[in-house]
């Protein structure tokens, strides 16, 4: 049963993330969210210190806000002319610096040590249960990262098209009418909050990798968005499994070897692809110059 | 203690030097990144090294600053070929590239330094360290390891300036007049991956990137030439090491790393605001003096030619 546990919420977040990852990838703006998984930790450690508990709302509205700042703050510098890429730099670092020198600080009031703040406890989440009512509801990590992935899935349904054009094509969507900057800040909110929903139980280098792979991989495998984000979502349930069997037979570290499987489905695809990969392509064009001669 | 204990106790007195040194080199290098519009690649390389160092570690069982630069150096040359492979033969951009080839590496380093804190080694290895950086974890070796380094780099940037400013500039160019464009770049990027490396002993893996942009972009804030900018750079990045050592040794339980980066981060708000032409402060004070000299001539013009 403990099993079970682990792999759904890692496949929770993996689904969540792998969402979100896609709207990322084909925007470019991949380091965006590296960025904010790095920067909510100052507003976590701060909720934390303000309310005193480690209740999940308060560190939801931290991170959330964090996020949004780290987001501000990188637009601000980027248009007094400071390159996009630096600007991320400066924000995420300064930002955990920040985060990190509080939790230097304040060792006593607060027991997340930093190393958890980077891999998480995702092997502990399956004691950490809800009860409602004198219910055993199961898991509370499975509760918090499966709301916020119905809530990914929800906005992205419920605004899949203003999603798709603010990401192809922003002028058009400026000149139809939609509000670009409002779905810009929507999208970064939703990863910030995603980052912080998973942070506790898988921390924060698994959710970069969620982010970024699952949806790289897809973006190999399809040339449609609604399939892309199927696609990616699949793919990040299926490098969850296989890292927690990886793990429990390495005896390393779970998320990981998650990260490890997300890795390794990226590279079959980068060689297998059957549209873009790199064997495939080497046969089409062999073929072709054999049909030719 | 105070201020006159810190500089007189030898031991802090070599960590001084070794972060003075660091900052100054990652500082001078991180300019020439920075202009090549390479900033995270630092951070790529950085997150790249942690695998580096475990496999390092796992090979030859002691904890030997120069088997982990080899170590991180081999991992960062695979990373950086990853990437170009990736943004080569795939539609996968720059950016994905940079993220993926950080993720992967990062999550692999992860599970190597977990097997490795399992492992007979325990705790003891020290390679916690390395995430986040502590100086007090430096020895004598470890600091003129620094010390070798960065004036290897400073002197390599410094024969190699004119190469490396035609580079950065207009690569286009500097391959027509028949300099080893793709030799350098990747010269440049094995300077980038030394730096990372002598680093992250003491800012740590997560945070190295930083000494390489902030400094870089706080001095182009206060010149148009490329040697002045070179120069300020590694002088913040060398402010910013003694500053954050400083304070990291005098309050206690506080991680060197991070308050590095955030003096650098000071001295980029100092820059911003205060730089004497792309400074916010003169730039509101130039659009100002100059909409009342408009209004000025405005009101003039209106006297002259009565309507």
């Amino acid at each position: 049963m403990n099993d079970f546990w682990i792999i759904l919420v890692g496949a929770l977040v993996a689904g969540s993330c792998s969402v979100l990852g896609c709207f990322l990838i084909v925007r470019k703006m991949t380091l965006i969210g590296d960025a904010i998984s790095h920067s909510v930790l100052p507003g976590i450690v701060l909720a934390f210190l303000i309310t005193g508990t480690r209740d999940s709302v308060p560190m939801l509205i931290g991170a959330a806000a964090l996020g949004l700042l780290t987001v501000f703050l990188i637009q601000l510098f980027q248009s007094s002319g400071v390159q996009s890429d630096a600007a991320i730099g400066i924000v995420f670092t300064s930002l955990f610096a920040t985060g990190i020198v509080l939790v230097s600080l304040y060792t006593q009031q607060i027991d997340f040590d930093l190393e958890h703040v980077l891999y998480g406890e995702i092997a502990y989440t399956p004691w950490n249960t809800m009860t409602i009512n004198g219910f055993e509801a199961g898991p509370k990590a499975v509760w918090i990262v499966g709301s916020c992935f119905i809530l990914n899935l929800i906005l992205i349904f419920l605004f899949f098209k203003q999603f798709k054009l603010v990401s192809f094509d922003p002028s058009l969507a400026a000149a139809m009418g939609i509000p670009v900057l409002f779905f810009h800040y929507l999208l970064m909110s939703l990863i910030s909050l995603t980052t912080v929903a998973a942070f506790d139980s898988v921390g924060s280098i698994l959710v970069v990798g969620m982010l970024i792979i699952p949806a790289a991989t897809a973006y190999l495998l399809s040339d449609r968005l609604s399939r892309m984000i199927l696609v990616s979502i699949g793919i990040g349930i299926l490098s969850s499994i296989i890292g927690y069997f990886s793990a429990t037979v390495l005896d390393a570290s779970i998320s990981g070897c998650m990260v490890g499987a997300a890795a390794l489905l990226f590279g079959l695809a980068f060689l297998f692809s059957p549209s873009h990969g790199l064997v495939s392509r080497f046969l089409k064009r062999r073929s072709a110059m054999e049909s030719h001669s | 203690m105070n201020l006159l204990d810190i500089i007189n106790d030898p031991n802090t007195r070599w960590i001084l030097l070794g972060t003075m040194f660091l900052g100054l080199s990652s500082g001078v290098i991180g300019s020439f990144a920075y202009l090549r519009k390479q900033s995270l690649l630092g951070d790529t390389l950085a997150h790249a090294a942690l695998p580096g160092i475990c496999v390092a570690f796992i090979l030859t069982g002691v904890k030997s600053t120069s088997f982990f630069l080899i170590g991180a150096a081999l991992a960062g040359l695979v990373a950086v070929f990853l990437i170009s492979v990736l943004t080569r033969y795939s539609k996968i951009k720059q950016d994905a590239a940079l993220g993926i080839v950080l993720s992967s590496f990062f999550g692999f380093g992860i599970v190597l330094l977990t097997q490795i804190q399992q492992s007979e080694y325990g705790n003891q290895s020290g390679l916690d360290t390395f995430l986040f950086g502590q100086t007090a974890s430096m020895v004598m070796s470890d600091v003129y390891m620094m010390m070798t380094v960065s004036f290897i780099l400073i002197f390599t940037c410094t024969v190699f300036f004119k190469e490396f400013k035609l580079l950065s500039f207009d690569p286009g160019f500097a391959k027509g007049i028949g300099l080893p464009v793709v030799f350098l770049d990747y010269f440049i990027m094995m300077l980038i991956v030394a730096a990372v490396v002598i680093g992250i002993q003491a800012v740590g893996v997560v945070l190295m990137a930083s000494l390489l942009i902030t400094p870089a972009v706080s001095a182009r804030y206060w010149t148009e030439r490329l040697h002045i900018m070179v120069i300020l750079s590694g002088i913040f990045g060398m402010l910013s090491g003694v500053s954050g050592t400083l304070i990291s040794t005098s309050v206690n339980n506080l991680p060197t790393g991070p308050l590095i980066v955030l003096s650098a981060t000071v001295w980029f708000f100092f820059s911003m605001l205060f730089a004497p032409k792309r400074g916010v402060l003169s730039t509101v004070w130039r659009r100002l003096s100059t909409k009342k000299k408009y209004s000025l001539e405005q009101d003039k013009r209106k006297g002259s030619h009565p309507l």
